[in-house]
């Protein structure tokens, strides 16, 4: 479904993926792992890029805005769906078949009690959750997301995933934590210095190719 | 830094030679008493016979500071568009009392002329400055909207709300500065607070000016008390409607000044001659007609402009310089620093016009009142500025102890590089305010301008006033150019 044959980026002088071949299939949970400037964001963009029409992504920098509530941030996944003045009437005055679209999503993630907080008085990790159920609102078949669970705690960071993983059918993500990877992934690809090191199950990552993936340079 | 810095100096220092500064009034000192005397002694009663102009000046504020918000909030949408920013450079360039000077013919003594007077340059400073507030603010977000989206949804939602607090702020400053100019627009005629204040000041009634000057700083330092935004909207309709009373325009004067009356002389000549109004156009009759304007008074109101805007910009720095530590933390403390700060309030909330028109009185007509009145004005906007920027810095630990060697080797070389950005992005509104105050018989463009007027000419006043937006222009653009090449920004920073 999703496929990368022999594509390398480079931004200016810098090259950032070499050389990458891929196969995503469909209904696929697949992790990004790998030391920072592996690739791994810059990957996910160049496949975000293949399905933007139907696929969410979760940005590292959540990509919110600050002014606004959260019900309008996560409304936002969705503009494409309605009429310029229904989304504007909605700006102005949140409609109540849209909150109640909105409602349990928050919910799920624990974040109903600031549906009309501004998104800028949250935490990291509350503002992260918004950027999450923005992607979860828009009701795609695919979802990318970048460290999706980076500012939130551990314990927290299970359950969404959980969430993520279960909601959409196709998930891709990137993540430093290689256990939250393991265990919320069937496939990881090991990432480093803009080349796939090893496209294994995740039952077959054992400690020698992790310890490949993060030497030193 | 340091080399442009000299260089501009130097050329000041130069053309200070060229310049007029003669004082020609007979006993300046004695005028002075009296205007001290009026300062201290201000008839209020008079206040109360002039409180029509007052509701003027604040109506054609409103109304024109209205409708710039809304044109130039259309433009700033287009303004990547090469012909939309030469346009909004345009108007921006010609000093409001200028566009007052053309619209008087068209419209008459009525509040339309007030209110475009205002509303034509404000739209293309809106059109500039909203642009430059969108393509600063954080563009993120909108990465994160679904890719079919309405770009109208997408302002709406990403960028708007981003930029609302920038675009708020400024608006309301710029209110403040429509007032200013509404009440500058009565030394054309119009009926503001200038009318008033010229009568005064021709008459010697100065505890009438200081009284109507005292209540003007009230109007502008209450503004924030009774502008909020949810009810600015009455005050705009209530400012239309109070005009509206009054507003006369006849589209046939309209479109025969802008399609017959601006046309140059020789291109009219015959048709008036013989009672067609026909237009004939001869390049050689027209060219020699400009050569003709140029020789005569263009080439002389440039020189006398440049000479002008030059020796203020460098007096502005050094005012700039000797006034900031005065309003800053590093240096002033308590009550000194405050009333420091309330001076450069009550000096930048006077109009530079009206401070021009002050000393004019006192010294007669030169440079001086000029270079005087606008390095003041224009003195105190940036001396708050800097001294804003250098209340943010962090001073080192082992920073000097004594003022001096504290403001040489440890502010000033971390604030310099912001002041001259300050500076060179002021120096085209020095040179509008320049060329401006020739109206009050300073040989610069704006007496060629009024002279022409005066004259009935407008084929030349027009042809003036273009010179004067050209210049405005390329000084612009010289000042974008040695910002861009010095790689010194406006925005405060707490590192030098």
């Amino acid at each position: 479904m999703l496929r990368l044959d022999k594509v390398s980026v480079s931004y200016k002088d810098t090259l950032a993926l070499k050389n990458i071949t891929i196969h995503i299939q469909e209904g696929q949970k697949v992790a990004l792992i790998g030391p920072s400037g592996a690739g791994k964001t810059t990957l996910l963009y160049t496949l975000y890029e293949l399905e933007k029409q139907h696929a969410s992504f979760v940005y590292q920098d959540y990509a919110l805005v600050p002014q606004l509530s959260v019900f309008h941030n996560v409304y936002m996944g969705r503009l494409d769906h309605y009429h310029t003045a229904y989304n504007l009437f909605n700006l102005l005055k949140p409609q109540k078949k849209e909150i109640e679209k909105v409602a349990p999503i928050l919910d799920s993630l624990g974040m109903l009690d600031t549906m009309f907080k501004r998104v800028g008085a949250l935490s990291g990790g509350q503002q992260q959750r918004a950027a999450i159920a923005r992607a979860m609102f828009r009701k795609v078949e695919t979802m990318f997301a970048d460290e999706p669970v980076s500012s939130i705690d551990p314990h927290q960071a299970g359950t969404v995933l959980r969430l993520i993983t279960h909601a959409t059918k196709t998930v891709i993500f990137s993540l430093h934590s290689v256990d939250l990877a393991l265990q919320f992934a069937e496939r990881i690809i090991g990432m480093r210095l803009g080349q796939i090191l090893f496209d294994l199950p995740s039952d077959q990552v054992n400690d020698h190719v992790l310890s490949q993936l993060y030497k030193p340079c | 830094m340091l080399k442009t810095s000299l260089l501009f100096v130097s050329i000041a220092f130069i053309l200070l030679f060229a310049a007029d500064l003669e004082v020609t009034t007979l006993n300046p000192w004695q005028e002075l008493q009296r205007m001290a005397i009026g300062a201290v002694v201000p008839d209020f009663m008079a206040v109360y016979a002039v409180k029509e102009a007052f509701l003027n000046t604040v109506v054609f504020a409103f109304c024109g500071i209205f409708l710039s918000i809304f044109m130039g909030s259309v433009l700033a949408f287009f303004f990547e568009w090469k012909p939309v920013r030469l346009f909004c450079a345009f108007i921006r360039a010609v000093h409001e009392l200028f566009w007052a000077l053309i619209f008087l013919p068209v419209v008459g003594l009525n509040p339309l002329c007030g209110v475009f007077a205002i509303a034509v340059p404000y739209t293309g400073i809106f059109a500039k400055v909203y642009a430059e507030i969108r393509q600063e603010s954080d563009h993120s977000p909108l990465k994160a909207f679904p890719p079919h989206s309405s770009r109208v949804s997408q302002f709406f939602y990403g960028v708007l709300p981003a930029i609302y607090a920038d675009i708020k702020h400024y608006s309301a400053y710029r209110l403040e500065c429509a007032l200013r100019s509404s009440a500058i627009l009565g030394f054309v005629g119009l009926p503001t607070l200038g009318f008033h204040l010229e009568t005064a000041f021709r008459e010697g009634l100065y505890s009438e000016v200081f009284a109507i000057l005292y209540c003007f700083y009230f109007l502008i330092a209450s503004l924030k008390y009774w502008i909020k935004e949810k009810v600015s909207w009455i005050y705009v309709v209530l400012a239309f409607v109070f005009i509206s009373k009054e507003v006369s325009l006849s589209w046939q004067n309209f479109t025969r000044f802008f399609t017959y009356e601006i046309l140059p002389w020789p291109m009219r000549r015959r048709g008036v001659l013989d009672g067609t109004m026909d237009v004939s156009f001869s390049s050689d009759s027209v060219w020699n007609w400009g050569k003709n304007i140029l020789q005569t008074e263009g080439f002389d109101g440039v020189w006398n402009t440049i000479v002008l805007t030059q020796v203020v910009l460098v007096g502005t720095g050094v005012m700039t310089l000797i006034v900031f530590p005065l309003v800053c933390q590093h240096f002033q403390q308590g009550i000194p620093r405050r009333c420091s700060r309330y001076l450069l309030i009550v000096i930048r909330t006077t109009p530079e016009y009206i401070l021009a028109y002050a000393f004019l009185q006192l010294w007669g007509p030169s440079m001086l009142p000029a270079i005087v009145a606008i390095g003041l004005h224009n003195g105190a906007i940036l001396g708050h500025l800097t001294g804003q920027n250098a209340d943010l810095i962090q001073l080192r630990a082992d920073t000097p102890r004594g003022k001096i060697n504290r403001y040489f080797f440890e502010v000033l070389p971390r604030v310099y590089g912001q002041f001259l950005a300050f500076l060179f992005y002021r120096w085209e509104v020095m040179m509008r305010e320049s060329a401006i105050l020739g109206i009050l018989g300073i040989y610069t463009l704006g007496f060629y301008i009024d002279s022409a007027i005066s004259d009935d000419k407008m084929d030349k006043a027009v042809f003036l006033i273009l010179m004067t937006a050209l210049l405005n222009m390329v000084i612009d653009t010289t000042s974008q150019v040695i910002r861009k090449r010095l790689k010194i920004s406006t925005k405060l920073t707490t590192s030098g």
